[in-house]
């Protein structure tokens, strides 16, 4: 998946490209100009709002007792819009609260019943949400870098999960060295995985949508294997659990000296350093020179002398190490208890969107994989005030709105910018 | 249909595309619009067709002014367009391809496939235009793609004027002279054609009236008796010169042997079938051919891209069909591809990207595997000064430039390692006069500095410029190794394989459109070697 750039003929009222305007208009006139453009950060920020907008709409329609209100809406359309007023802030008052700040928590503070760790833990949960996200957006974005779509993201988590899960139980060392292992052995057990549909694809030309789809299978499948061996099955527990890690290999909390309960940990610094390397990789490397090239046209780069086959094996391997960092986040967040079938939930799928919705740049996948986290956060803390759909619900706006950007400059009758729309496609797909 | 243009004007922002465009076609008259890429054409056929809005002027048509604002009203009109890059559904049909946006139906929209065939029918015979309307369009010949085209633009409802824009650029010799007789029936039967070229030659050959264009603005109104340097002068803006100055060759060591090369493709054909060919240092060999007999493939072979079923390929006088393509270009093989946006550039990344796109890995453009920006954008700079690329800059998308300044990215490429061989194909295709000449040029240096240069084209009158050997291929062969002052008409022979009886009709076609040109001895390309004194004794010289 490459960005694309599609470009419209141009029109009078647009000035083009590459001209030097004699004067510079203020500085307002140009801000203003920006927010009313088609731009692909305009669009972003309008697709977020058009996606809650629709979000209020189906919590109106939802809602039995608002329906009611507006079934009378026109001798008395005051209780229709009060209803729905609420029934709207309510649910996003929620969700900021379990995401961002709960201001109950203030007020309870104020009284004593609460401390700074209560306070930080609707964030300290966002963050937790948000680190796998990282490692899957990137894995994903990596991949799309080089005109590979990567959908197999999710089994390479779960190959990244194992191999850190093995070393984190299996080896008997102190934890500082103990930790880096267990996540090298995250990554190299992802990337091994994860060079599969790259070698596929290099030696045989089979597709790596098709491929990495399959091998998300054969790894689910995989996982409800070796969670019940003997090897991997815990000793203690007689439900589908793996044996925990080691406490040398459980990964430290960050805000675990305010309070124990602060889940976030350090594998969230391991992700914004992996979001910097890649950004780095891609700008500054020799390899994130082939990267680029052979993603925008692998036949220009093939008669450059580059080999198309060995970018597509490194580059898969290198966003299989990416998912598996993931998947050791994973194996080594969950602490005391073990891995279950449900550990890995849909992180990898999740991955997808993330790198759509960031583009498949390193900063802008970060910031997507925040607003993931945060709603994801969030629903789960608002239920059941608010159904937890609601979370998945607004994130498939959200991405459906970006996917379309056309649709958002009709909706909003947004001007055509500079150079066309931008708009995300998947190469030969 | 009478077509007037009054002061038409195409401004984007304060740039201005088209400034004050007079121009009339007569009906049945062939009037061609010449001008380099980026002067402002496509604009014009853009504003013509509907597609863009014209700031001012009017558009008149039989005297009464027209507003159109899609091409459906245009065509509602009785214009016709053909677009230089085919608009066809590939896996349907002809007759499907020409009913496209207007299909013929029994009512409630059942298609009817009988109406349609016959429709393709009747606009076939009346304009003498052949075609099997049943023919899936994918299959065909690019030069029966363009027929379904024009077929497709006269089913207008009352075509009149049709617009053909740089209708020959992917032809072959052969079809060129078919498109050209066919224009000239069209015009015949009264049909107007406004024909979009910078090939100096056809215009000659074909139109009755000649306006070129230079940055948006008419500058000549030319009759087609014009001669060559003048038109070109025109549309360059100053003089040009379209001979190739250049001393005799003085071959040196075999730099590029091939022997006995064989490339089967995936349908099994055989896309070469033995053949042989020595380049040595200092000498241009010119490989000509009408296009499909297996130049792509040579080309593709020896830098390495496809691996060769038999044969061998040495380079500097070290076997070279093993190994990898960057190894190659590592023992000094430069290589211009033909297809330019495929093979040649990736036109998302910046000038400078391009510029070193086969030198990424090695100091001083990198170092321990990390990209030295500065010294990638200081070569891109030297390069832009050097080869006179039009450019805002190194950090311009190459997507940007037009055909000419993208070529000479690809040349200012392969031109700044140390070359042993440089394989150009089609070097010029798409390529506007100035920078024609330019890499001509360029060429002719390379071979002084005693590069073996192995020349690809598909435009005789381009190997007769720079070849000081001509090689002849065929079906996958070498069919005949001529010196320079070898007539047209023998090469033309050798081009579609002279002993097959059954392709003699072909050899009389490049023939019949060699004789129809004017041109004594300027062409757009080149001189012709033949007709040059001087050419013709450096060609004596170096026949070996």
């Amino acid at each position: 998946m490459t960005v694309t750039t599609e470009t419209e003929a141009p029109t009078p009222e647009q000035p083009e490209a590459g001209e030097q305007p004699e004067k510079r208009p203020p500085f307002m006139v140009l801000f203003g100009r920006y927010l009313t453009e088609a731009n692909s950060v305009m669009v972003t920020i309008y697709s977020l709002l058009l996606a809650f907008l629709l979000g209020a709409v189906l919590l109106i329609v939802s809602d039995e007792h608002v329906r009611g209100t507006w079934s009378y809406f026109f001798s008395r359309p005051t209780d229709a819009l009060e209803a729905s007023w609420e029934v709207v802030s309510n649910a996003y008052v929620s969700l900021f609260e379990g995401a961002i700040l709960n201001f109950h928590t203030l007020d309870r503070m104020a009284a004593g019943n609460a401390d700074v760790g209560d306070l930080l833990r609707p964030i300290s949960e966002t963050l937790t949400y948000t680190t796998p996200l990282i490692f899957t957006g990137l894995a994903v974005g990596l991949a799309f870098r080089a005109g590979l779509f990567n959908i197999g993201a999710q089994g390479q988590l779960v190959f990244g999960m194992l191999g850190a899960l093995i070393v984190g139980f299996g080896l008997d060392l102190p934890a500082i060295v103990h930790i880096p292992l267990a996540v090298v052995a995250g990554a190299v057990a992802g990337a091994a995985f994860g060079s599969v549909p790259g070698v596929l694809k290099a030696t045989t030309g089979a597709h790596e949508v098709i491929s990495s789809i399959m091998l998300n299978n054969i790894a689910a499948l995989f996982l409800v294997w070796a969670i019940g061996t003997g090897f991997l099955h815990s000793a203690t527990r007689s439900e589908l659990v793996t044996k925990p890690v080691d406490d040398s290999a459980i990964m430290p909390g960050i805000l675990a000296p305010i309070d124990d309960d602060l889940r976030v940990n350090y594998s969230l610094v391991i992700g914004a350093a992996a979001a910097v390397f890649v950004w780095w990789l891609l700008s500054k490397s020799t390899f994130g020179y082939r990267i680029r090239a052979v993603g925008f046209n692998q036949h220009a780069s093939a008669t450059a002398g580059m080999s198309i086959g060995r970018t597509y094996v490194t580059t898969m391997g290198a966003a299989g190490a990416l998912a598996g960092l993931a998947g050791a986040a994973l194996a080594l967040g969950v602490g005391s208890g073990g891995i279950t079938t449900n550990t890995a939930l849909e992180y990898g799928f999740d991955g997808i969107t993330v790198a759509l919705l960031g583009r498949a740049n390193p900063g802008g996948i970060v910031a997507a994989a925040l607003l993931f986290g945060a709603l994801k956060a969030g629903a789960l803390s608002a239920q059941p005030d608010v159904p937890v759909d609601m979370s998945t619900l607004l994130q498939a706006t959200i991405v459906l709105f970006i996917a379309a950007p056309a649709l958002v400059k009709a909706l909003l009758r947004l001007r055509a910018p500079r150079g066309g729309l931008v708009t995300l496609e998947a190469k030969g797909w | 249909m009478r077509l007037e243009l009054k002061g038409l004007t195409k401004k984007f922002g304060s740039f201005t595309a088209d400034d004050d465009i007079d121009l009339v076609v007569e009906p049945g008259q062939i009037h061609a619009v010449l001008g380099e890429n980026g002067a402002g054409k496509s604009t014009l056929m853009n504003m013509l067709y509907g597609i863009l809005k014209p700031t001012s002027g009017e558009i008149l048509i039989d005297g009464e002014p027209v507003a159109f604002s899609g091409p459906g009203d245009a065509i509602a009109a009785g214009i016709g367009m053909v677009h230089q890059h085919f608009k066809l559904v590939g896996p349907f049909s002809v007759a499907d391809n020409v009913q496209l946006g207007r299909e013929h139906t029994r009512g409630a929209g059942v298609l009817s496939a009988r109406a349609a065939r016959q429709a393709v029918r009747d606009v076939s015979e009346q304009y003498g235009l052949r075609l099997d309307p049943d023919a899936i369009c994918e299959d065909l010949p690019v030069g029966v793609q363009q027929r379904v085209e024009i077929v497709k633009a006269l089913s207008g409802p009352s075509t009149e004027l049709l617009i053909l824009d740089e209708p020959t650029a992917v032809l072959t010799p052969a079809e060129i002279s078919e498109l050209l007789d066919i224009m000239r029936s069209l015009a015949e039967s009264g049909t107007s054609i406004l024909f979009i070229s910078h090939k100096l030659k056809e215009v000659q050959a074909v139109a009755d009236t000649v306006t070129v264009i230079r940055r948006g603005k008419v500058v000549a109104e030319l009759e087609p008796t014009a001669s060559e340097t003048e038109m070109a002068s025109a549309m360059v803006g100053r003089e040009v010169t379209l001979t190739v100055d250049k001393a005799p060759a003085e071959p040196g060591e075999p730099r590029l042997e091939i022997e006995g090369l064989m490339v089967v493709d995936e349908a099994g054909v055989k896309a070469l079938d033995g053949l042989d060919l020595t380049v040595r240092a200092g000498e241009i060999v010119g490989l000509a051919g009408v296009e499909g007999n297996g130049q792509t493939e040579l080309a593709r072979a020896v830098l390495g891209l496809v691996r060769p079923d038999a044969g061998t390929i040495a380079i500097d006088g070290r076997r070279a069909d093993r190994t990898s393509p960057a190894q190659r270009i590592e023992r000094g093989l430069g290589y211009i591809p033909e297809d330019r946006a495929r093979d040649g550039l990736i036109t998302e990344f910046t000038v400078a990207e391009n510029i070193v796109l086969n030198q990424y890995r090695e100091a001083p453009y990198a170092k321990n595997g990390v990209v030295d920006a500065a010294a990638v954008r200081k070569r891109a700079e030297d390069s832009i000064a050097e080869f006179d690329i039009r450019t805002q800059g190194p950090a311009e998308p190459a997507a940007s430039l037009s055909g000419g300044n993208q070529q000479k990215v690809v040349i200012a490429r392969e031109f700044s390692r140390p070359r042993r061989v440089l394989v150009a194909a089609q070097p010029t295709r798409g390529v506007d006069v100035g920078a024609t000449e330019f890499i001509h040029s360029r060429l002719v240096t390379e071979r002084d500095t005693g590069t073996a240069v192995l020349l690809i084209s598909s435009e005789l009158d381009e190997i007769y410029a720079l070849a000081d050997r001509i090689a002849v291929i065929y079906n996958g062969r070498i069919v005949g190794e001529v010196g320079p002052e070898t007539p047209r008409e023998v090469i033309g022979r050798l081009m579609v394989g002279a002993e097959a009886p059954s392709t003699e009709a072909e050899s009389a076609d490049i023939e019949a459109f060699d004789a129809e040109s004017p041109a004594s001895g300027g062409t757009a390309s080149g001189g012709t070697a033949a007709e040059g004194p001087d050419e013709e004794t450096n060609g004596g010289d170096r026949d070996h």
